[in-house]
């Protein structure tokens, strides 16, 4: 939840984590969908749930083309995931504070086991990234061999999204505390980021103006979604350059 | 001559005015009485049980199943996370509301011709609210945490949280069903202690505990006068509090053709819109089916609730063009191309539906004193009115959900368990009236007789005239 005195406007605002997504280099392989799914416990949709519109993943590779058919020209492909709103419309809708605001680590967080399933959240996602859980899905073999420990597996009627692999995050943080540094830059990124093979995923520290992805970042045209709602997303994409 | 002319036309006035006559208290208590006592005939039982078997099949085993496998059953998905549950809230909220505007508000006002159907309009808040929470409750992912969304005490000072619409949607419904249960209570003491007394056996003992031992006393009046007059004055701002945050549910959000600041406003008028057209066709039920009926509902109450309707459908569109020109004016690519999906798009027939059920045939029905009086026919056009304001959810929930900000999501949606469990909801409502039609006095006769004394013929020098004395 967002007090009105932490509401920043979208020049002050900073943020923790984020993530830097060079379209021109994306090969639309959706290595990262499958590296997200295995990495973060995803559930499997089957055919018909997913051609109805109900797929669950957390990223996706949009792929949209300009002109009429014979004349079509695809345009570069748009991976899309929780942009991890810096001003999330999504938070202050849920009526059972079940998508709250990580104040430590600037992330919109999805709590799954205090979710009534009012959709609300989801509905109010500009970016239409929240994935409902429409029913207990059965995971085909060998895929309930591969469930990650690390992560919670979410049964129906509960809403889910992406966390930026929290538990990669806090994983290399304990690591760090124990050996007593700081997080290094690229010591750890995402699962996504992390599977492509033309890396065009940049993950990392935006408040640290040392990082990758701070210095990617700044670059001139980059372009962060809707910014125009006021969300604050962390999420900067390139493309056309 | 001309006495006989007056005579003549005060024998209209009588024919047509509940309230210019009079039978004596006796008799009325008796037919109401009659018309409530009367053994059920076989067409009663054939549709009570018709409708049973709809509300087992259509409610509870659909909601059984839906609660078992997920509401993947439904037709909701991405980005139509709304669906006809949603819509179906909305509706029964809107119906509720009629009920309360003509019992509180014509009360406050005062205006006669409210006398013998505020209880039928009463129940018809109290049965509609009950089909909403059946609504909103199927909609929900994990109905059985659903009391996390109240706010009790608990080990972890988890609370719900007020920022969102929907905690204050429900804290609204949930005052607004008890008070107006209440309020549907407080005037139906005095009937109940009229059938208490006239009554044998069980129905002695049901009606003996819903009197709470009322014997019609000047002191009990004068607490019940007391505590009606606040029930009726502070529902009202309950009544309109309540559809504004209905409306907030959709205002608040950050989607294009919802963020639309008239939507307050817009979803009460709709209220009453859906709402004195459901009234009307259960007065015409009423009317039609149940004895003696046609001496208290009459004519110039099918004509009065007719100008309502007139008025409020007039009110209903120019809310609507308002919506529509501001969100139009307002620029954003979004809800232009939302707009112009709506009357354009696959569901554009819908669209033109709903402008025609709300508009145009109200229009060319209700301005007509004399069709306005004919049962019904206001009462056909009261339901359609319902499914025009139908459409209208429709087309604000799951037809606008399907475009959004991120073109790449856009789909249809298609209904799916929503359809039996809509159904069941509404075969519930009709079934929970024919049941309260036999179990509790439809008509207040107090409130009639109470009319009827304050109501007189007096005559300056040849002219009749009807004056109405304050009894209060």
């Amino acid at each position: 939840m967002i007090r009105p005195e932490e509401i920043k406007m979208s020049s002050e605002e900073t943020g923790k984590w984020g993530m830097v997504i060079d379209q021109d280099i994306c090969t639309g392989c959706q290595a990262c969908v499958a590296a997200c799914a295995m990495e973060n416990n995803v559930t499997f949709v089957g055919e018909v749930d997913s051609g109805y519109g109900r797929s669950m993943h957390w990223i996706r590779i949009e792929r949209f083309w300009e002109g009429e058919y014979p004349e079509v020209k695809m345009t570069p492909n748009q991976p899309m995931l929780c942009q991890q709103c810096g001003h999330a419309t999504c938070e202050p809708v849920c009526p059972a504070f079940a998508t709250v605001h990580s104040q430590s680590e600037q992330l919109n967080l999805q709590v799954y086991n205090r979710c009534v399933g009012t959709r609300y959240c989801a509905n109010n996602c500009p970016y239409q990234v929240r994935s409902f859980n429409w029913r207990d899905y059965e995971r085909p073999e060998p895929l309930p061999n591969q469930f990650n420990p690390d992560v919670t597996v979410r049964r129906r009627g509960v809403m889910e999204k992406c966390t930026f692999c929290i538990q990669r995050i806090h994983k290399a943080q304990d690591k760090a505390k124990s050996e007593g540094r700081e997080v290094v830059d690229g010591e750890f990124t995402t699962a996504c980021a992390q599977a492509c093979p033309a890396s065009a995923i940049t993950f990392g520290r935006i408040d640290n103006p040392e990082s990758l992805v701070s210095q990617l970042g700044h670059r001139s045209h980059g372009v962060k979604h809707l910014e125009e709602l006021g969300t604050l997303p962390n999420i900067t994409y390139y493309k056309g350059g | 001559m001309s006495d006989k002319k007056a005579h003549s036309h005060e024998e209209h006035l009588r024919e047509k005015h509940l309230m210019l006559d009079p039978l004596p208290r006796g008799k009325m208590n008796e037919m109401v009485m009659e018309a409530m006592m009367e053994p059920p005939t076989w067409k009663f039982w054939l549709i009570f049980g018709f409708l049973s078997i709809v509300v087992a099949y259509g409610l509870f085993y659909s909601w059984a199943r839906l609660i078992m496998e997920g509401v993947g059953l439904a037709g909701v998905n991405r980005p139509i996370y709304w669906g006809i549950f949603l819509v179906n809230t909305v509706f029964w909220i809107g119906i509720s509301h009629a009920g309360t505007f003509i019992s509180a508000i014509l009360r406050v006002f005062k205006a006669e011709f409210r006398r013998p159907f505020t209880r039928a309009a009463e129940l018809m808040t109290t049965f509609g609210l009950v089909q909403a929470g059946f609504s909103i409750f199927m909609h929900l992912g994990r109905v059985w945490l659903a009391y996390w969304l109240m706010p009790y005490p608990n080990q972890r000072m988890l609370w719900p949280n007020l920022h969102s619409p929907l905690t204050w949607d429900l804290l609204a419904i949930t005052t607004y069903l008890l008070s107006s249960t209440m309020y549907l209570f407080l005037p139906l003491i005095p009937d109940v202690a009229m059938a208490r007394d006239r009554s044998t056996g069980w129905r002695k003992t049901f009606y003996k505990i819903l009197a709470l031992g009322f014997r019609g006393t000047e002191g009990e009046w004068a607490h019940l006068r007391n505590g009606m007059n606040i029930f009726a004055f502070a529902i009202i701002p309950v009544m309109f509090s309540v559809h504004t945050i209905v409306s907030w549910d959709f205002a608040a959000a950050t989607r294009p053709g919802w963020n639309s600041t008239i939507f307050g406003p817009y979803f009460i008028v709709g209220a009453l819109h859906s709402g004195m057209g459901a009234a009307i066709a259960v007065l015409a039920v009423i009317r039609g089916t149940m004895k003696h009926m046609k001496y208290f509902i009459r004519g110039e109450h099918f004509d009065a609730i007719g100008k309502l309707m007139l008025i409020i459908s007039m009110a209903w569109a120019y809310f609507f063009f308002n919506d529509y020109m501001v969100q139009w004016y307002g620029g954003d690519k979004w809800t232009q191309l939302l707009l112009h999906f709506h009357e354009a798009g696959p569901m554009g027939w819908m669209w033109f539906g709903m402008l025609i059920c709300n508009i145009a045939v109200p229009w060319a029905i209700l301005w007509n004193q004399k069709w306005r009086s004919t049962p019904w026919l206001v009462a056909t056009v009261g339901i359609i009115i319902n499914v025009g304001m139908w459409f209208e959810r429709y087309i604000i929930i799951p037809v606008s959900l399907s475009i959004n900000r991120m073109p790449f999501t856009w789909r249809m949606y298609q209904p799916g368990i929503e359809i039996p469990l809509g159904i069941g909801t509404l075969a519930f409502f009709i079934l929970l009236y024919m049941a309260a039609s036999k179990l509790i006095p439809l008509i207040p006769v107090w409130e009639v007789q109470e009319g009827q004394m304050a109501h007189e013929f007096k005559k300056f020098g040849r002219e009749t005239v009807v004056s109405v004395s304050e009894l209060e």
